[in-house]
């Protein structure tokens, strides 16, 4: 089998130097695959993230155990802006894009992952190519797009780096279930057309698990499932607290509960 | 009437020196959110390496201006990995109060090494008044502003159409997504510093090649603070208009109501004006949008 993309090795973060947000964590994203990372607010999955792409200094949180490898090579305490030139892209939490810079001016910040890699203009096309709507609309201030212009060019930031992986920090937050679907059409064709891995954070299991080919359950730091979508798809309690059939659950019980529940059962039957 | 047009035209060309100032001050507080009072003491070092150049190494003043440069960028490097990058991550007064610092040991070392005489380096540039019937704009005046001009339509350029000046302009902005962006922040928030220091300096010879060089000259920053609440704190745009209306209401005050007044009625002018728009004629007004 050929190197993994991504192969976080049993990470554990913390914040503040008293704040653990990951406990033992371990997923792997194969190069060319779109693997999700699925799980309620706070359970840590933006921070996954953030230990992968190197700006949990900016936060003064550390990967205090575990390992980080980037195509086989351990990256730890590699600075954030070297990770993005080598390829890897992170397409925050909250789009994040610079608000008084124009679409044109973004995309030339972006284009800063090249460095060291590639040179000469600017290759708009390749981000216009899959979102029309920004070509028309490249002079105009970023701070004045909808949501979900935002979030496109969020993403067309992450591709003018040519990057080998994405991670991407919950696409379809606060957007209509129309511009979501048209999102991950246009997620899955990048994948598909640029070979590039992707590991997609979603509380939106049920996007998540349309496109993705594997896919984790994050749970207070902890991975408590994983498995091909269809699998979990079939999982009646992930149906059950993530896929908002039945009850939902929210906010009384966890998954984790569940599963000690029915073990507790299991042991006292 | 002329003497109104003549005293309009002084006072604004003479806000170009001053929007040069606030520049160099805007410059780092939009890119790095630091309040810098060093900014005088900055204007007023460049100027003493220009004087030291032309005067005791003598030097032609370009070639001298250019060398006072250099050693102000130098300084400015060193101050930032030095003093400012080791604070990073501690509250905005700590980074405030070494910039209060390095201003004293900067006056320090000027009052130290060349006293507190007046000196009076060679011009930098030719000194033909321009005459308009009975108008007369004096030489430097002129010049000044000229240079102040062409610097600051430059750093525009700079900042619109180079990948450089747009990847400082997103650092400034957000500087974790910029560096997620393949942006290396740290040469970043150095080269702000750098500029900044650079144009305070041009400042700093411009002014004391036709006003006269003594640490007096760190003082000339002040009227920029007024510029620059007035102007809106992080605006550009703002600044260089700001100071260009407080060159105007001074030169009206020194020369309607006598010299000591253009010290005090500027501020005044400047507080009338906050009482209507607190933020300052420019200030942000922020794009968000969720
Ligand atoms: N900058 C930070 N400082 C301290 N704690 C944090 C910080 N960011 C996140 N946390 C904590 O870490 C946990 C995981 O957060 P996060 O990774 O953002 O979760 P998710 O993205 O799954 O919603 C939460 O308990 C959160 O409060
Ligand atoms: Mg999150």
């Amino acid at each position: 089998m050929s190197v993994a993309a991504l192969a976080i090795e049993n990470i554990e973060v913390i914040y503040n130097h008293s704040v653990q947000a990951l406990r033992g964590l371990s997923i792997e994203v194969p190069a060319g695959q779109i693997v999700a990372l699925l799980g309620s607010n706070g359970a840590g999955k933006t921070t996954t993230l953030k230990a992968a792409s190197g700006i949990l200094p900016f936060e003064i949180g550390r990967v205090a155990a575990g390992k980080v490898r980037f195509f086989g090579e351990d990256i730890a305490n590699r600075p954030a802006f070297k990770l993005a030139r080598a390829g890897m892209a992170h397409v925050r939490e909250g789009r994040h894009v610079f608000a008084d810079l124009t679409i044109e001016e973004n995309l030339t910040a972006a284009a800063n992952a090249l460095a060291g890699r590639k040179r000469g203009r600017v290759d708009t096309d390749r981000v216009f190519e899959y979102f029309p709507q920004l070509r028309e609309r490249r002079k105009q201030v970023a701070g004045y797009l909808s949501g979900g212009e935002q979030q496109m060019l969020a993403i067309g930031r992450a591709i003018i780096g040519e990057p080998r992986l994405i991670l991407l920090d919950e696409p379809s937050l606060g957007l209509a279930p129309l511009v979501v679907q048209g999102i991950f059409s246009i997620i899955c064709r990048i994948n598909r057309e640029q070979g590039v891995a992707i590991l997609l954070v979603e509380q939106n299991a049920r996007v998540a698990l349309d496109v993705a080919q594997y896919a984790y359950i994050l749970e207070n730091g902890r991975i408590v499932v994983n498995g091909a979508p269809e699998k979990l798809r079939g999982d009646p309690d992930v149906q059950r607290f993530y896929l908002g059939s039945g009850d939902t659950g929210e906010g009384h019980a966890s998954f984790r509960d569940v599963k000690h529940y029915k073990r507790r059962k299991r042991w006292l039957s | 009437m002329s003497e109104f047009i003549e005293y309009s035209l002084l006072g604004i060309l003479s806000g170009g020196v001053t929007a040069l100032i606030a520049l160099s001050f805007v410059l780092i507080y939009k890119g790095t959110g630091v309040v810098n009072f060093a900014v005088g003491e900055v204007m007023m070092l460049g100027a003493y390496f220009y004087y030291a150049a032309t005067v005791m190494f003598g030097l032609p003043p370009v070639v001298a201006l250019a060398l006072g440069l250099i050693g102000i960028a130098v300084l400015a490097v060193a101050f930032e990995r030095i003093v400012l990058r080791p604070l990073s991550g501690q509250p905005p007064v700590a980074v405030l109060m070494a910039t209060i610092g390095m201003a004293s040991i900067i006056h320090g070392g000027v009052e130290a090494v060349w006293g507190g005489d007046t000196y009076s380096p060679p011009p930098l540039l030719p000194r033909t008044p321009l005459i308009f019937n009975d108008i007369l704009i004096p030489g430097a005046v002129l010049g000044n502003f000229a240079v102040a001009a062409v610097l600051i339509a430059g750093f525009f350029a700079f900042f619109r159409f180079t990948s450089v000046g747009i990847a400082l302009r997103a650092t400034a902005s957000d500087p974790v997504t910029a560096a997620t962006l393949g942006i290396d922040i740290n040469s970043a928030l150095r080269l702000t510093w750098v500029l900044s220091a650079v144009v305070g300096t041009v400042a700093g010879v411009l002014i004391a090649s036709s006003a006269g060089l003594s640490p007096l000259l760190a003082a000339a920053a002040m009227s920029v603070f007024a510029a620059i609440i007035l102007g809106g704190l992080d605006s550009i745009v703002g600044a260089i208009v700001a100071s260009l209306l407080i060159g105007w209401v001074e030169a009206l005050a020194a020369g309607y109501l006598g010299g000591k007044s253009r010290d005090i009625v500027p501020f005044v002018v400047v507080l009338v004006i906050l009482i209507f728009r607190p933020y300052g004629i420019f200030g942000s007004r922020t794009i968000e949008r969720l």
